[in-house]
């Protein structure tokens, strides 16, 4: 159940944000402040962390999330450090993706070339 | 004045014509199964972490982790722009879009050198949603932080 539940809500976050690349000129950059904007409010308003317990990655997955980890990173940090959380908390909470993904990406720019665009 | 008109019309016809056409719902049915089978894998990655001990948070961070290494992976052998073709948003909005967004842009840039190729390049989409992300969360701690320092 927890693998629908995944697939549906991730999915249908996706298609939605569709609708929003479609009708709308906003280019994906955009889109993707957007989203991690969305979450870390989502998460603010108590909204997305029950949508988590409910979908798991599909709620997680999505760049809502991330925003909403940035979010929920300041806020335990803020409980646990007071006012230094505000400064420490969301980077800490995002340091796997953040690394992750610079770390990989700089890997991946010495061993790949540059390929044609089709 | 009226051919200027006419003039107008014909580039509005042109540009109507080479606009490629969106089909919408057909977009949408490839964002939700590429988005969602995104999420599934990465549900199959959390419960397999969960299965061998880990605590949510350390579970959440290994499967963003393997997410992006697995999107990097993907656009340096040029893969994810073709999946991307058929997702459209469901390529964009789970993390390994982020993770290709940093990725590719360092793959494209690197003959432009380590600094303003490669190191500038890199946070193209990534600069901005991390800094507009630690800004709004922060904003939004900043009011947690206020309501729990007036209550004492």
């Amino acid at each position: 159940m927890e693998y629908i539940h995944a697939f549906w809500v991730g999915g249908l976050i996706c298609a939605l944000v569709q609708i929003l690349l479609d009708r709308t000129k906003l280019m994906p950059g955009r889109v993707m402040v957007l989203l991690v904007c969305s979450g870390a409010v989502l998460g603010f308003l108590g909204i997305y962390e029950p949508l988590k317990a409910f979908a798991g990655a599909g709620a997680g997955v999505p760049l809502l999330g991330f925003g909403n980890t940035l979010y929920q990173g300041i806020r335990k940090a803020v409980d646990e450090e007071g006012f230094l959380g505000l400064f420490t908390g969301g980077f800490t909470a995002s340091a796997a993706g953040i690394s992750a993904a610079l770390i990989f990406s700089y890997l991946a720019s010495l061993v790949f070339q540059p390929k044609m665009k089709e | 004045m009226d051919r200027n008109e006419q003039r107008k019309q014909q580039y509005r016809d042109y540009v109507e014509q080479v606009t490629p056409k969106h089909n919408l719902l057909k977009n949408m049915a490839g964002a939700f199964l590429t988005g969602g089978t995104i999420c599934l894998l990465g549900q199959v990655i959390l419960n397999f972490c969960k299965a061998q001990g880990l605590d949510p948070d350390v579970a959440g961070s290994w499967c963003s982790l393997l997410l992006v290494l697995g999107s990097v992976i993907l656009t340096g052998f040029n893969l994810y722009p073709k999946i991307a073709r058929f997702g459209g948003a469901g390529t964009l909005v789970p993390i390994t879009g982020f993770a290709n967004s940093v990725a590719a842009p360092a793959i494209e840039y690197q003959k432009e050198g380590q600094i303003f190729g490669i190191g500038c390049k890199i946070f193209t989409i990534a600069g901005p949603v991390i800094l507009y992300g630690i800004i709004t969360s922060w904003g939004l701690g900043l009011i947690y932080w206020a309501f729990g320092f007036l209550r004492g």
